[in-house]
């Protein structure tokens, strides 16, 4: 980032004269943010986009929340890829989250690595890249810094945040440390905290990082190669995840790859290896190693509960939030179970709550993809929540 | 038996199209701003009106997925769920109101039901079929058949309908329970309350389907 200057809300301009798509803000200048593990960021930059227009008393305030590796792009043409928004399916004219009705914020989350601050990021300090001398950051801590994107943009209320995922944990932690400011909140296939067996397979994911002899301790920058296999294969390892068994037999059985018998070799004889292999390599291609080690370790720290004094209602203690929880049956990551402790704590809480759990054979990614049922189901909560918060219908 | 009250007030209520007679029985017996809880809501029927009508605080259990969205897209807060696993999830004593309405001979422990309605709601409300309704007894006595009415429309081998019971019966549950019944209605097949039914013999043999106002002993 060194190599750019800011405009603190607009696009930036590097000093070779190219633009990088995106809304960048620079935050924490006076008051650094104080980050959970201690250490104090500041300034730091957060990449933005938004959809849609602010209306008059900035009322219609979406912010969407995104997964593990997603990015501040999820409608329209991502301009880093070239490919469809991770949520263009939601969001846009007419849609669930409907651009002509709410203004949309989406924010690239702290320790990413699409323009905020992060361990790829270039440390004032040094010159270089942060690497490992970046801070360990929280879900928390990435709240507090959307939170600060909110105060920079002048915008007090959110008529909703929503997420999945790890966009869900963003979620829930708005509700419980910025209750007041938060109208309705949709956490989707998501959990109050990470389990043994969550953090288990992100640990996979990070020794396999970290076994790569080209990490070098998180400086491959100073190497000018990347951890390649190391990711790749972490990625492999956390996609399985993210599906379910149906989906993946469905999808794939036991059919062979181009080929009608076995090689007898460790090539992919098989479609699932062959699947497995290109998410692995095109996921190199778009995602940084250390980020992938800082944010699957914030997911990891994620214990609502723990923060509350161990009772989970207690995160949500008086609050006036309107609550849509969605679950799907598939989702072995964050299974159903999860999100029936979310709602048992805040029925405790006394907090208006919905809660629906959607039948689909499509895994954790369910979120993701072309689920009827799901869109059924949020844009019936927003449209009522929306005339409850006196908003209009779209245009 | 003692009759909820003079229902000659029944026809003038204004009521929308959308709530059954019986239902707006039920939403009758609830004071204005109390906090319900209605489990196996359906579409949200009675629980619109009770916000809209009664400016109750109310919140819902339905099971059925579609019950569910309709719930939602009403603008309800609706939990999906089942009176015999997730009711358990409830505080105690977090509503004034607890509804239970046509769903108790559907589960599979109804005492247990019944003292978990009272424990989450300071009142519980319960209507069901009365499987002592003469014509039940008559189809039973004379077709040979397992009954079946307007009421009681499925066929024995694919009904939800498990722990039928008449109003005696639940009269005495309530006994074992040492719940109080505070308040009664005898219902007829078009959802309408029975003054002349009541005595608990009356009832029993003439309500097509029965309606209680239950209060813990203790509470």
């Amino acid at each position: 980032m060194s190599e750019g200057r800011k405009a603190a809300d607009g696009v930036e301009t590097t000093t070779d004269g190219s633009a990088r798509p995106g809304k960048f803000a620079v935050l924490g200048a006076v008051t650094p943010l104080k980050l959970d593990c201690g250490a104090e960021l500041g300034p730091f930059t957060v990449a933005y986009e938004t959809y849609g227009a602010l209306n008059a008393d900035k009322s219609n305030v979406v912010l969407v929340c995104h997964a593990l590796t997603g990015d501040q792009f999820p409608a329209g043409e991502n301009p880093l890829t070239g490919r469809t928004g991770w949520w263009d399916r939601m969001i846009g004219p007419g849609k669930v989250l409907d651009t002509d009705r709410y203004f949309i914020i989406c924010q690239n989350v702290l320790g990413s690595c699409y323009g905020t601050t992060g361990p790829k990021e270039i440390n004032p300090a040094t010159g270089e890249p942060y690497g490992l001398s970046f801070p360990v950051i929280t879900i928390r801590d990435m709240v507090r810094a959307q939170a600060m994107l909110l105060d920079h943009l002048g915008i007090d209320d959110l008529f909703c945040v929503i997420g999945g995922s790890m966009g869900g944990m963003q979620v829930l932690q708005w509700c419980a440390s910025f209750p007041e400011r938060v109208f309705s909140a949709v956490p989707i296939a998501t959990t109050s905290k990470h389990s043994a067996q969550n953090i288990a397979f992100h640990e996979v994911g990070r020794q396999a990082v970290m076994a790569d002899p080209n990490w070098h301790g998180g400086a491959y920058f100073r190497h000018g190669v990347v951890p390649h296999a190391g990711l790749a294969v972490a990625r492999m390892a956390a996609h399985i995840t993210y599906m379910s068994e149906a989906g993946l037999t469905r999808r794939f059985g036991r059919n062979l790859q181009d080929r009608d018998a076995f090689t007898y070799g460790f090539g992919a004889d098989f479609q699932v290896e062959s699947y497995l292999r290109h998410q692995g390599i095109t996921f190199v291609d778009r995602f940084d190693a250390n980020s992938y080690l800082y944010i699957t370790r914030a997911m990891d720290y994620f214990d609502l509960a723990a923060d509350s004094g161990g009772a989970l209602a207690k995160a949500f203690q008086g609050t006036s939030t309107r609550f849509c929880v969605v679950s799907f049956t598939s989702d072995w990551l964050y299974p159903t179970a999860e999100s029936r402790t979310i709602v048992h704590a805040l029925n405790a809480a006394a907090a208006r709550v919905s809660f629906v759990e959607i039948e689909s054979d499509k895994g954790h990614d369910s979120f993701l993809l072309d689920v009827p049922e799901m869109f059924t189901v949020l844009g019936g909560f927003l449209d009522a929540a929306a005339r409850a918060r006196g908003l209009g219908a779209g245009s | 038996m003692t009759v909820i009250s003079d229902d000659d007030t029944l026809s003038r209520v204004s009521r929308p199209q959308d709530i059954r007679v019986d239902l707006l029985l039920i939403a009758r017996a609830i004071p204005p701003g109390s906090r319900v809880l209605d489990v196996g809501c359906g579409d949200g029927a009675l629980m619109d009106y009770l916000v809209r009508e009664r400016d109750a605080d109310a919140r819902g259990i339905e099971l059925s997925q579609e019950g569910v969205n309709a719930c939602v897209a009403r603008g309800l807060s609706v939990v999906q769920g089942d009176a015999d696993t997730d009711l358990k999830d409830y505080p105690s004593k977090a509503f004034d109101y607890v509804i239970l309405s046509q769903t108790l001979q559907a589960t599979r422990k109804p005492k247990e039901v019944i003292r978990e309605l009272l424990r989450i709601g300071r009142h519980a409300i319960v209507s069901f079929p009365n499987f002592g309704f003469w014509k039940v007894r008559a189809k039973l006595f004379f077709g040979g058949r397992m009954p079946n009415t307007g009421t009681l429309d499925h066929p024995w081998y694919d009904t939800p309908n498990i722990h039928l019971c008449t109003v005696r019966d639940f009269v005495e549950l309530c006994e074992s329970l040492d719940v109080t019944i505070e308040e009664s209605l005898a219902i007829d097949s078009k959802g309408r309350p029975m003054r002349f039914a009541s005595r608990l013999w009356l009832a029993n043999l003439f309500a097509d389907q029965g309606l209680f106002v239950l209060r813990k002993n203790d509470s």
